[in-house]
């Protein structure tokens, strides 16, 4: 008797919230698809570009949505997985029908993924880091971060502007690090600087004073680099602290969150890197540009999730943002006029920077977008220029 | 001299967790003949529990005890809901049976706990104690030191307790300590209690080390397998020389051949161990039964 | 009827072919012939497995490994070598049963779990091999693959490659059961039940676990280097311990020992996760606690259990 009043009116909500859901977007929904690694090795990023996403488009439908119509997000976990990319990526173009795509935690699971969508003409915002992403170009792919090159650029100014010609490299042998050592190992000529040592550790070690241990032995060495993500610079921090170098530490933008300085502690005092303004956005001037944006997605990301901002989740964000402005200024969900306005993106400000695309440049960021910071007294500082 | 010293300080704490994980493998290994797979998890539950029991406001200790108190019900409840039912079914359904505990402990706790990865504070500081010109953080030392003192218990234990005796009567022979009067379900049931507190107890330990996430259970079953396996599976003191000697591999594989493939010095070693002694370094020549 | 359809040695391989050619009419879009496709590259890598732990009762935890030799072979052959991409898959299989010979001998005469963590290791190594050697590999984001063309035609799209993968698992699994019929696979399954017995009653025990070791190998990089050509990428990541331990759990939840239990294996553990999405974050737990469930109440398996089932009801 109980179950089946309780069951009568659990079907009259339903029924009810379907009524007026239906009421308020008439139309069909726009579908924009995500396949993002929210669990697995690389969940560091894709945990908070997934919130993120969910945030964004439950924020815009509060709004009203998108040409009138609400937004559905089709959201997928791939895992940090390639083969299940691939195949979600599929299921996105083939099932879901999305009409465009924010997404690929990384550049492996992105590469896999881009076939998919050059092959449907579907678009796809990527969320990854490597520069092989958008060059060579690709008519449907774009991406929102920065790549490690201009990391490495703006870290190599930054030595050089103080003198440091001779460093060690200490870098994560997950994709991220790789990758950006590589990069770095290519443009540091340019700068007169060179690598003494050259070391590497896995993605989930847990001691790193073996490999400091060298560099630290290592004579001439003026500073250390450590392109990586996730736990294992904290713990390469923690070990230079414990092994007592003295040197100046460079971390990447790869650590570019809260979670890095209390995770390393004491020990992260004085360490440099590069940055978006969003993890400085408290302590930018007023007439800065991005002061606004940055402020109120951070206060919405921290307020919904109870964890610090990063700029993982900031990718996400303006992927998101600078697809739907695209969505809007095309008036269509036509994925080829969606793709069009997307690479007619120009001076959109975002919290990772300020993006101007073009037929020959689908990322649109240059090294300004990067601001030198130092952690001092357990929070960023800007470097003064 | 100090990078030799330094070397084997890095060796010895990573060794230590190993160790420890191998020891619990060690313990269900013995009284059950099942592999635990979840036996990583265990570690997890112990350094996140802590964490966000800790975060909560709850003061370090008693949210440590906490959390091993959480990771032996979790431990029990293995046993009692998935091994016990699944009696009499072969090893290998059993060792599928944990990695889908594995599998679902990591769910869980991603719901419970979040995806980050998170740290305590060092029981004792984070100021580095200086000797032979190499350096050793007061953690490490707490991390050998209950490495140690779990051994020798567990060692006691087995060797001079009647519960330990019989424990080690179901290893030998589950029917004839069934026949004897060990009431081998409760013995069981005690294995993975056990483990599962020695593996949140490494857990609490480690964390300020190594930090700790949802995941990290995978490497740790994986390194502590290892390290049962290449010291000679079931014996106490063959899981605390293999975990050392899998860190110390480590250590020296990054230090003096090459940081990238020090995990592949550390698993040659072990092949060219299991060729000589295809039992490991302490499991000596038994004959397979008919 | 059907009780002697049970027993028929190629009633499996109707069976199979029967649902290859009904899935397409059912399936309402290209996406469901891409989580076939991939079932069916599983199975195939699982039916490796199937032969070496199912019939000869030995254990890789590394089986991955060859997997991702196989995928390799075909992204780096014609990238580097500029050798035909069909050629390479053939490649791969031979230089991965070549590879199993060579580790083979030493590591069988491993046996339980010291066999377990001695594959594993080799897996490792492997995996650590495909994931530092850059320049050969890619490194840690993986390597593009060439598309396929077969006799002029270019190998694309979902449709295609369901059908190419279908055809390899239908071969595959014809083999394995002529394998199981043959006197080796009855030495197999001897040496399955006591390695001892089976050395008393003049089997070269030796010589039947590494045949099947290789076996294994081949059937894994065969599959490994259609699925990197299918995904027209391989990354590290396919050679890893998790992988090794997906392709064993797909021989056990299925049922150990048996070619149809691999494939059913295959899609409990790749249509699963697709099926579980609409959990969202409960998708893990959930996943382990399928696996748990499944193992509790067919510790056998699904297939042998059902089977055993199908068979007492008819008698």
């Amino acid at each position: 008797m109980g179950t089946t009043v309780s069951r009568r009116w659990a079907l009259r909500a339903v029924a009810l919230a379907a009524f007026m859901t239906s009421a308020a977007f008439a139309a069909d929904p726009v579908k924009i698809g995500s396949v993002v690694s929210a669990t697995g090795p690389a969940a560091f990023l894709g945990d908070p570009e997934a919130k993120t996403l969910k945030l964004y488009v439950e924020e815009l439908n509060k709004k009203g949505g998108l040409l009138g119509r609400p937004v559905e997000l089709v959201l997928y976990d791939d895992g940090g997985d390639a083969n299940k990319a691939r195949t979600f990526a599929t299921r996105l173009i083939e099932d879901d029908k999305v009409v465009a795509m924010v997404g690929g935690t990384t550049t492996g699971t992105t590469m896999a993924m881009i076939p998919v969508f050059e092959d449907a003409k579907i678009p796809f915002i990527s969320l990854a880091g490597a520069i092989e992403i958008v060059e060579p170009m690709r008519a449907f792919v774009f991406k929102t971060p920065h790549t490690d090159k201009t990391a490495c650029q703006k870290i190599f100014e930054d030595m050089k502007a103080k003198g440091i010609t001779k460093i060690g490299m200490i870098s994560g042998t997950d994709g991220f690090g790789k990758s950006m050592r590589n990069q770095c190992l290519k443009v540091i000529g340019e700068y007169g600087i060179t690598v003494l040592a050259d070391e590497n550790y896995g993605a989930t070690d847990s001691d790193m004073t073996p490999q400091l241990n060298k560099i630290k032995n290592t004579a001439g060495i003026q500073a250390v680099l450590n392109p990586g993500f996730g736990q294992g610079p904290a713990i390469v921090t923690r070990n230079y602290a414990q092994l007592g170098i003295a040197l100046p530490l460079y971390e990447s933008h790869g650590v570019a969150s809260k979670s890095y300085v209390e995770l390393a502690g004491p020990a992260a005092e004085g360490v440099r890197l590069p940055a978006p303004a969003l993890l400085v956005v408290d302590k930018l001037p007023a007439d800065d540009r991005q002061k606004a944006i940055g402020s109120a997605y951070k206060a919405a990301y921290e307020k919904a999730t109870g964890q610090p901002v990063s700029t993982f989740g900031g990718y996400g964000f303006d992927g998101i943002q600078i697809l739907t402005q695209a969505i809007a200024r095309a008036k269509s969900t036509d994925p080829q006029k969606i793709r069009d306005a997307i690479e007619a993106t120009k001076d959109y400000v975002g919290v990772t920077g300020i993006y101007t695309m073009s037929p020959t440049d689908h990322l649109g960021l240059g090294t300004d977008s990067f601001r030198m910071l130092q952690i001092k007294g357990g929070d960023w500082v800007m470097e003064a220029k | 001299m100090a990078e030799f010293l330094q070397l084997v300080f890095s060796g010895l704490t990573v060794g230590a967790v190993y160790a420890l994980v191998a020891l619990g493998f060690t313990l269900i290994y013995n009284a059950s003949d099942v592999i635990n797979f979840a036996q990583g998890d265990f570690v997890m539950i112990g350094g996140m529990g802590t964490v966000f029991l800790a975060a909560a406001g709850i003061a370090l200790p008693l949210a440590a005890l906490m959390a091993i108190v959480a990771a032996v019900i979790v431990g029990l409840l293995l046993h009692r809901l998935a091994i016990e039912p699944a009696r009499g079914a072969s090893p290998v359904a059993l060792i599928m049976i944990t990695i889908g505990a594995s599998i679902f402990i990591k769910g869980v706790a991603q719901l419970v706990f979040d995806k980050q990865f998170h740290s305590l504070p060092a029981f004792s500081g984070d100021a580095p104690i200086a000797l032979g010109g190499a350096t050793l953080l007061p953690q490490s030392l707490w991390v050998m030191g209950v490495a140690l003192a779990l051994f020798v218990a567990l060692y006691l234990f087995l060797e001079k307790t009647l519960l330990g005796k019989a424990l080690r009567a179901t290893a030998a022979n589950r029917l004839a300590a069934r026949l004897v009067g060990v009431n081998v379900t409760i013995i069981l049931a005690l294995a993975f209690g056990v483990s599962a507190a020695i593996g949140a107890i490494a857990g609490v330990v480690v964390t300020p080390i190594t930090l700790t996430r949802y995941d990290v259970g995978t490497l740790f079953a994986l390194k502590g397998f290892a390290a049962a396996m290449v010291g000679g599976m079931g014996h106490p003191l063959g899981a605390v020389v293999g975990g050392l000697l899998i860190g110390l591999l480590e250590a020296f594989g990054a230090g003096y051949i090459s940081s990238t493939y020090k995990d592949a010095v550390a698993f040659v070693v072990i092949l060219l161990v299991l060729f000589f002694l295809p039992r490991g370094l302490f499991g000596g020549r038994t004959v397979e039964r008919v | 009827m059907l009780g002697r359809l049970l027993r028929a040695r190629y009633a499996t391989l109707f069976l199979l072919a029967a649902i290859m050619i009904a899935v397409p009419y059912l399936a309402p879009s290209a996406f469901y012939l891409r989580v076939a496709a991939v079932v069916w590259v599983f199975a195939l890598a699982a039916l490796g497995l199937t032969i070496l732990m199912g019939y000869a009762g030995q254990v890789s935890l590394g089986h991955a490994g060859f997997l991702g030799l196989g995928g390799y072979a075909v992204a780096i052959g014609p990238a580097r070598f500029g050798l035909d991409p069909v050629l390479c898959l053939f490649l791969g299989a031979a230089l991965a049963g070549a590879l199993a010979f060579l580790v083979g001998r030493p590591i069988l005469r491993l046996k339980g779990y010291y066999l377990a963590i001695a594959t594993l290791g080799f897996g490792v190594i492997l995996a650590l091999v495909f994931h530092s050697e850059s320049d050969w590999t890619g490194g840690p984001d993986g390597m593009a693959v060439a598309r396929v063309t077969v006799f002029g035609t270019r190998l694309a799209g979902a449709a295609t490659w369901y059908w190419v993968t279908a055809g390899a698992l239908l071969i595959g699994a014809f083999l394995a059961l002529n394998i199981e019929a043959s006197p080796t696979g009855r030495a197999l399954k001897a040496l399955h039940d006591s390695e001892v017995a089976a050395a008393g009653a003049g089997i070269d025990v030796g010589r039947k676990k590494l045949a099947a070791f290789v076996i294994g190998a081949i059937y894994a990089a065969f599959a490994g280097g259609l699925l990197a050509a299918m995904n027209g990428l391989i990354t590290p990541d396919a050679a890893s311990f998790m992988h090794s331990i997906e392709l064993v759990a797909m021989v056990i939840i299925g049922g150990l020992g048996s070619v149809l239990g691999a494939v059913v294996g295959a899609a409990f553990l790749v249509v699963l996760p697709q099926a579980l999405t609409v959990l969202q974050e409960y998708e893990q737990a959930v996943l382990g606690l399928l696996i748990m469930v499944f193992m509790i109440f067919l510790p056998a398996g699904i297939v042998p259990t059902l089977r055993k089932w199908l068979l007492e009801r008819l008698s």
